[in-house]
């Protein structure tokens, strides 16, 4: 009752109003699930030595998260906050359960080489944390536009960290050699200067370190952003 | 490649460490490791969960899950029966439902049976349920196909060692970088990443460690450490 009351005096928000937009703008910088939530990191990091599994990935993550957020938002006061986690769960497993198929799918080489990562998505806690902190207190529109913020904040610094990968990596983007070709016996471009390239960026702690600058460099640009210790 | 219980709880701890060369469960690494007390008590209730969950997690998978594995319940059933099951799409589903009610279990079992296991543990264990490192060892138990629930266990217990190791040593990290003049850009969050990442190198030196049969063809073992490596690699 008294919801409907306040909907009557409030004059209707516009579709697109300065609040609905900071929802997705907000993410993509100030507050940045991954750099400044520290969420998702799990499955983020696994990814990106190829653009092109971290477009995949980012992909399914934006699918998953803008129907996941939907679906509880529409839910919300049917579910007990007792059992909330795991009607989430659910929920989010379904979701990963369609994406997955359809990676198969659509996609097989990719969905090969992302193997568990793709089943990972459930635990991302990203999408978990958006659930727990905006879907389950409001309304479907902008928990939908909060979900496509935040799903592409992930997919920003995913394909960052991936690009930076693959070109000092394996000097491709989108597996196409932008230096040359580095085969033994038929370089060219590049290599054949003497071009190397840098094998530590494929390795697994690279990406962190990757992140790690990214994160450097977006505190040094907004010192509010800088923590205690 | 035949490996033996422990070359897989070994392998598990070090060189396939869940956080150095996986990343997985980094977001409650990151964010409770300020502490050593409370990174021990996480990472306790880490290998405590994993221990528990992939056992059940490979019954399931061997017994329910898998492309005629209900062919004890009919023949027809079966790989070469005539009906044939495959409900490998359901695993994602059903191998997080055993994880949150098994950590719901647990907890209440703690709580009524231990109470002061459950004083150190109690707050840890209902984060468990969404930390990526359990469900990641539960799918990457799937993947590897152990041959028996003592490897798969060997598997969980080792994974879980290794993500307490990892977590304890970037607490006791953390504790002591306070008192270092870090660039104030980095502080925190930043830092914590670099050093992960440098913990990473030095725990990708395991890498070289030789297990089972290999030891006698080192060529092997190259190549096995590669495949590691750039598992992720284009072809």
């Amino acid at each position: 009752m008294s919801e409907t009351e306040e909907n009557l005096k409030k004059p209707k928000e516009p579709l697109f109003s300065k609040k609905n937009k900071k929802l997705i703008t907000d993410p993509l910088s100030d507050n940045n699930p991954i750099t400044i939530q520290v969420l998702g990191i799990c499955s983020a990091l696994a990814i990106t030595v190829q653009v092109e599994q971290a477009f995949w990935m980012s992909i399914s993550v934006v699918f998953v998260m803008v129907f996941g957020n939907l679906i509880v938002s529409l839910l919300r006061n049917l579910i007990p906050s007792r059992v909330r986690i795991i009607v989430q769960l659910v929920i989010v497993a379904s979701l990963v359960i369609i994406v997955n198929e359809m990676l198969k799918a659509f996609v097989p080489d990719v969905s090969e080489k992302l193997s568990v990562f793709v089943g990972l998505i459930i635990t991302n806690c990203i999408i978990m944390g958006r659930f727990e902190a905006f879907a389950m207190s409001n309304k479907p529109f902008p928990s939908i536009l909060d979900a496509i913020g935040n799903a592409l904040g992930y997919a920003w610094i995913l394909l960052a960290v991936a690009f930076v990968r693959e070109v000092f990596g394996s000097g491709k983007i989108w597996g196409y050699e932008i230096f040359g070709s580095n085969l033994p016996g038929e370089e060219s471009g590049l290599y054949e200067m003497g071009y190397m390239n840098n094998n530590l960026m494929i390795l697994p702690p690279m990406a962190l370190i990757v992140v790690g600058i990214i994160i450097w460099i977006q505190r040094t640009q907004n010192k509010d952003l800088v923590e205690e210790h | 490649m035949e490996e033996s219980t422990l070359d897989i709880f070994v392998k598990a701890i070090f060189s396939e460490n869940m956080i150095f060369a996986y990343f997985l469960g980094m977001c409650s690494y990151l964010a409770v490791s300020k502490t050593v007390k409370t990174a021990v008590g996480l990472g306790a209730a880490v290998i405590f969960v994993l221990g528990i969950t992939i056992p059940i997690n490979y019954l399931l998978e061997n017994y329910v899950l898998q492309e005629g594995a209900l062919e004890w319940l009919n023949p027809a059933y079966g790989k070469n029966g005539e009906n044939t099951i495959d409900l490998g799409f359901l695993s994602f589903i059903m191998f997080i439902a055993v994880i949150a009610s098994m950590v719901q279990l647990v907890e209440m079992l703690v709580e009524k049976f231990a109470p002061a296991l459950y004083g150190a543990l109690g707050i840890f264990l209902p984060l468990i349920a969404v930390n990526c490192s359990i469900l990641g060892g539960s799918l990457f138990m799937q993947d590897r196909q152990y041959s028996t629930i003592g490897d798969a266990t060997a598997f969980g217990i080792g994974s879980g060692i290794g993500w307490f190791i990892a977590i304890v040593a970037i607490a006791a990290i953390r504790e002591k970088i306070r008192y270092s003049n870090v660039p104030p850009a980095l502080r925190g969050l930043g830092i914590t990443f670099i050093i992960t990442g440098l913990m990473g190198m030095a725990f990708m030196s395991f890498m070289g460690v030789k297990y089972g049969e290999e030891k006698d063809d080192s060529k092997k073992e190259q190549v096995e450490t590669s495949q590691i490596i750039n598992s992720k690699m284009q072809k």
